[in-house]
């Protein structure tokens, strides 16, 4: 079992604290969603978690091993990540764009084989994009690109899968449908930190909450535990009335 | 599909054909069986020397100097994830055609031939890891076409002083050989001195190529996958710099290419940068050697320059691809 262990994580920008003093840890069979408003610095908990950036203390392990002195295939081949901004440079084939998610076990494009060639099918197939595998990726639109890039990350059939809003712009169906996809990985075994906007999505779907704001991790446990209209209102300053997991937002404070 | 399936054997056979028209056509017209029988070294001698030394070289060096500014124009694109990337465009070619310069001027190649591809290199290369370095810092390729155009005037300047400071007479012809580009009288000694290195820098790229279809996904995502970032950028600004470098201390800055090839080959293959690299390395060798003949053949009372006519084709090219561009890419 791979897990990834956040240690006192300290991370700057120049002088403005972006990330303080943060820790939480994820493990396989487990689905975090990491809430928090805007500029909260979830993003940079995720880069820091993955060794993508210098961080100022603290440190992030996975299985045992500092991420930093991991390559970025071994890293790669533990961790799928799916970051905010999911640009498309060409407009490649859907087939193209998931064989990607192979990269780090070696595949290239347009020469698929074996393991790999399976992989990306499978992850297609799950994301139900199969049918339209030969497609251009500028002909798509919003839903059918964020269940593509959901497939890049799916294709890797890495332990652990970090993304950073995969519904963002989606309607709501398309957010089920691929919070769905998030589940039932996690439910076959993968573990999964998915940064979400929509508090009542993450509820439903997330058995454990990280509650982000000004650099600081302010509580983390499960959704019944830590979904209380104080925490909204501290964390994002908003008036809510909370039954259950029912969540009716009144308006801004 | 099978358009892809065949690119690949069209382009190398029409590479042998235009290097094989290429010893045809000319001043004196050779028939068919001369030629032939001058390559298998059955032909007389001033038929020989004609191929051997005055038409093969010449049709050899067009076709890899297009190969090496393909492959770079190829390989600039997918790390800047740009169809505008080309060495001529930004800058690297006129950085290379003065570090030529520079070492003709001042007599290095006296010293020491291998002065001139080197000379060459160095100055692709500072050019290539400026327009690297910009890139880390901005996303919007208009900054860095308008930091090419910058290195490309800065380039142009340094040669005009260079033209007004001669110390010794350096004739006004050679410095326009460098600026416009050209393949006349070159021997198979010339191609031997940079050869090794455009070859290496051409290698450079191909190990690269992996690496340019997951940056495809952006920088943070291509880390993401796998890829070290890092390493990729040094070996694409090493590998186009010497190739670049080499090609202009052959023929000096031909533009354009780079940009024409790749963007035509780019549908055939799945718009994948990785599989774009040789057959737009095949069809910029066949531009250059095509475009060759035409200076050749063409009845004009001096001859043309090769990177003149390259540019007559490349410069609309570029303006259409670049209209062709919806402006949310910037």
């Amino acid at each position: 079992m791979t897990e990834l262990k956040v240690e006192n994580i300290t991370l700057h920008a120049e002088d403005t604290p972006l990330v303080q003093n943060a820790s939480f840890s994820l493990c396989s069979g487990e689905l975090i969603a990491l809430l928090g408003p805007n500029g909260a610095g979830k993003t940079s908990l995720l880069r820091a978690a993955l060794g993508l950036v210098k961080t100022t203390s603290g440190k992030s392990t996975l299985g045992g091993t500092d991420v930093t002195t991991l390559s970025p295939i071994t890293r790669a081949r533990r961790i799928s990540y799916l970051p905010q901004s999911r640009p498309l440079a060409w407009p490649n084939t859907i087939r193209d764009v998931v064989a990607l998610g192979r990269f780090s076990h070696g595949a290239t494009l347009g020469k698929l084989k074996g393991i790999d060639a399976e992989a990306v099918e499978e992850a297609m197939a799950a994301c139900d994009i199969l049918h339209m595998q030969m497609r251009k990726t500028d002909t798509l639109s919003g839903g059918e690109l964020a269940r593509v890039h959901c497939a890049r990350a799916f294709a890797a059939q890495a332990p652990l899968l970090i993304a950073d809003e995969p519904v963002a712009a989606l309607d709501p169906r398309h957010q089920f449908r691929v919070m769905d996809l998030i589940r039932r990985y996690v439910d076959n075994g993968g573990g999964a930190l998915v940064v979400l906007h929509d508090i009542a999505l993450a509820a439903r779907y997330a058995d454990q909450l990280i509650w982000m704001k000004d650099s600081k991790i302010h509580a983390q446990g499960t959704p019944a535990q830590t979904l209380t209209e104080s925490r909204l209102r501290d964390i994002y300053r908003i008036k809510a009335k909370i039954d259950g997991l029912n969540i009716q937002i009144e308006g801004a404070l | 599909m099978k358009t892809k399936r065949i690119l690949l054997p069209v382009l190398i056979l029409a590479s042998m054909l235009s290097i094989f028209m290429a010893c045809l056509l000319g001043s004196t017209p050779l028939g068919m069986g001369r030629v032939l029988a001058a390559f298998f070294g059955q032909a007389d001698a001033s038929d020989s020397l004609v191929i051997w030394q005055i038409r093969l070289p010449r049709a050899v060096a067009a076709f890899v100097v297009g190969a090496a500014l393909g492959t770079s124009g190829a390989a600039l694109q997918g790390l800047l994830r740009n169809p505008l990337a080309d060495p001529g465009v930004l800058g690297v070619s006129a950085c290379a055609a003065l570090g030529a310069t520079f070492a003709l001027y001042y007599g290095f190649v006296g010293l020491n031939a291998w002065m001139l591809p080197i000379s060459a290199i160095i100055g692709a290369l500072v050019a290539t890891a400026i327009i690297a370095l910009a890139a880390i810092k901005t996303r919007s390729v208009v900054t860095l076409i308008l930091i090419g155009i910058g290195l490309s005037s800065f380039a142009g300047a340094v040669m005009s002083l260079l033209m007004n400071l001669a110390p010794n007479p350096f004739s006004l012809a050679d410095m326009i050989n460098w600026m416009l580009g050209s393949v006349a009288n070159r021997s198979f000694n010339d191609l031997l001195l940079s050869g090794p290195f455009l070859v290496v820098g051409v290698l450079i790229l191909f190990v690269t190529r992996r690496g340019l279809s997951a940056l495809t996904l952006g920088e943070e995502a291509a880390s993401g996958i796998g890829l070290n970032l890092q390493r990729q950028r040094i070996l694409v600004v090493l590998g186009a710099g010497l190739a670049t470098g080499a090609a202009v201390s052959i023929a000096g800055a031909i533009g354009f290419v780079g940009i024409v090839a790749p963007h035509i080959v780019r549908p055939f293959v799945g718009h994948d940068p990785a599989r774009s690299l040789l057959p737009s390395a095949l069809l910029a060798g066949v531009f250059l050697v095509l475009a060759d003949i035409g200076v050749r053949v063409l009845p004009t009372s001096s001859e043309l320059k090769l990177g003149v006519v390259a540019a007559l084709i490349g410069a609309p090219a570029f303006v259409w691809i670049a209209m062709q561009r919806r402006a949310s890419h910037d």
